[in-house]
């Protein structure tokens, strides 16, 4: 099985048909919406993450192109150093899937790369950059 | 208040080795079950800990002398312009001082990735940092330029020293604008949609003397994993607040200057920061102990999280064009708990300051007491209290 995460902006006009639904029936993938947004003057923003052979994902992301979305690839992983995270906390003001969360009790930060979707917003808020932007591993073994 | 114990007494039974020092955390707990008068009795020193942004930071350092001798007027350490204007081979590095070619807010938000505060862990976590001066000459000081690589264990004397530190209280920030904004509380989203705040709370070491009544200078503290001192109160500081009936301001109100020799502290406890948008600046850990004199003291220590108040303040708008208008009163209690309620509506907070390390320096300081390793000093004079 091929997994991936995707950044896809649609056009005004494309935000109305349903590419998601087609891209689901014809090219039978699983997918997850990590995160949508239509943005001013209507443009659609979402991020997938799609699931199925590694072709069909391939050929889907084609058709989703020749639809006029912009297709680009999150190959990126977020990792924390623990060495340089000081557990402030102003991470966990950003991160819209709370992937980066306090535990109350004892007010620790706590990661969990199960929930991230590679956003990004906390590599850039993190004051010690203790939040990194990494390949997969298994990107770098594709290349 | 009459005192029921001397600085001299807590020292020597911290000497001998059984003094009770426990952590402003704990004391909370002591004082509810034993009442003040009590704790009082029983327990010595408080220990306190923060450890967040304090842009006010820098470091004065010596460099050494070469051949020809030179009286620098332009420094830079890799490349982050330094303050010069002093004799010979001192400097003193601002840790919000970006580097030379830094970028700034041209592409906005900026990232400030280098700058003086960096500067200041580099030497901290033993790299080498490249040092040029500039000089124009005279008979007694021939030589015009100076280059070269130095270590922390290079320079003769390293000395952070800090002239606003350790913030009795801070704004919660928020954003009543329509765009979102990038400050030193943080990136704030428009129309009030998050809420960043800044305090150790009931940790914290003003908070747990919030009258000055043991704390001034001269006062002996936990500074970046040295021991450092209190050395005047902070600029900015202001007794003359709206306080709670337990004496904490409700408003930012104190501040300590504070200095301590670098070469002993740790990276672990400084580090140096980016704030997207706004700039460099460092974040220190300190921690200060509190001698329990008297119960007024057992009291003061015993402060908690629900007793403790901040204003929620625009900084969309209202901060720089100094409006001071507060959007309402929170508790660090609602702050620490995720949400608070801001004009009817449910807002998330974060917090700036970590509590976490805040805890680990309390402890950290507790244990160096209890190993005698640390005592406590009298300061030589208190900071104004404003009556
Ligand atoms: S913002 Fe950075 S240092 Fe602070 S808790 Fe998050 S990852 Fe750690
Ligand atoms: S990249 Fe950071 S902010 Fe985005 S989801 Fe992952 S942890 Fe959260």
């Amino acid at each position: 099985m091929y997994t991936r995460i995707y950044v896809l902006r649609f056009l005004k006009d494309t935000s109305e048909q349903p590419v998601i639904y087609h891209l689901v029936k014809k090219f039978d993938i699983e997918f997850n919406i990590l995160k949508a947004d239509i943005l001013p003057h209507r443009e659609g923003m979402m991020i997938l993450k799609l699931r199925g052979t590694k072709e069909n994902v391939l050929n889907g992301v084609k058709y989703l192109e020749t639809y006029g979305v912009e297709v680009k690839r999150l190959a990126t992983a977020i990792s924390r150093d623990e060495d340089k995270c000081y557990q402030c906390g102003a991470c966990t003001g950003v991160c819209p899937v709370q992937a980066l969360s306090i535990r109350r009790k004892d007010m620790a930060v706590l990661f969990d790369p199960e929930k991230c979707t590679g956003c990004g917003q906390c590599v850039t808020i993190c004051p010690v950059r203790a939040m990194q932007v990494s390949l997969e591993p298994e990107v770098l073994a594709e290349a | 208040m009459k005192d029921i114990k001397t600085y001299d007494e807590i020292n020597a039974r911290i000497e001998a080795g059984n003094a009770v020092i426990v952590t402003a955390e704990e004391m909370i707990g002591i004082v509810k079950e034993k009442g003040a008068s009590q704790a009082a009795q029983e327990v010595d020193v408080v220990t306190t800990g923060t450890f967040s942004p304090m842009c006010s930071s820098g470091l004065l350092f010596n460099f050494g002398q070469m051949t020809p001798t030179i009286k620098a007027s332009k420094v830079w350490l890799n490349k982050v312009p330094c303050y010069a204007g002093l004799a010979a081979v001192d400097a003193y590095i601002g840790a919000t001082e970006p580097s030379e070619d830094d970028p700034l807010n041209k592409v906005y938000p900026g990232t400030f990735s280098y700058g003086g505060g960096h500067v200041i862990e580099d030497l901290l976590l033993g790299k080498k940092v490249f040092l040029e001066a500039k000089a124009y000459g005279t008979d007694c000081y021939a030589g015009r330029k100076m280059k070269k690589y130095v270590t922390l264990d290079d320079l003769p004397h390293a000395l952070l020293c800090n002239p606003r530190n350790c913030y009795q209280n801070y704004n919660c920030a928020v954003n009543m604008t329509d765009k979102t904004v990038y400050t030193y509380m943080g990136m704030l989203k428009p129309d009030c949609g998050n809420a960043y705040y800044c305090s150790a709370g009931e940790l914290s070491p003003l908070f747990n003397d919030p009258c000055y009544k043991t704390i001034g200078i001269g006062t002996r503290i936990f500074l970046g994993g040295g021991i450092g001192y209190v050395t005047w109160h902070g600029t900015q500081h202001n007794p003359n607040v709206e306080r709670t009936p337990g004496g904490a301001p409700k408003t930012p109100a104190g501040t300590l200057m504070v200095q301590g020799d670098l070469k002993q502290m740790s990276a672990d406890y400084i580090k140096a920061v980016s704030i997207p948008g706004y700039g460099n600046s460092l974040a220190v850990g300190m921690g200060i102990p509190i001698p329990i004199l008297n119960e007024e003291m057992a009291m003061y220590t015993a402060v908690s999280n629900k007793d403790l108040f901040t204003q929620v303040i625009d900084y969309g708008h209202d901060y720089t064009n100094r409006i001071a208008r507060s959007y309402g009163e929170v508790s660090y209690e609602q702050l620490q708990s995720g949400t608070i309620t801001v004009n009817g509506k449910d807002v998330p907070t974060a917090p700036l300051s970590s509590i976490y390390m805040a805890r680990k320096i309390a402890e950290e300081l507790k244990a160096k007491i209890q190993k005698a390793e640390f005592f406590l000093s009298r300061p030589a004079q208190l900071l104004p209290d404003g009556r």
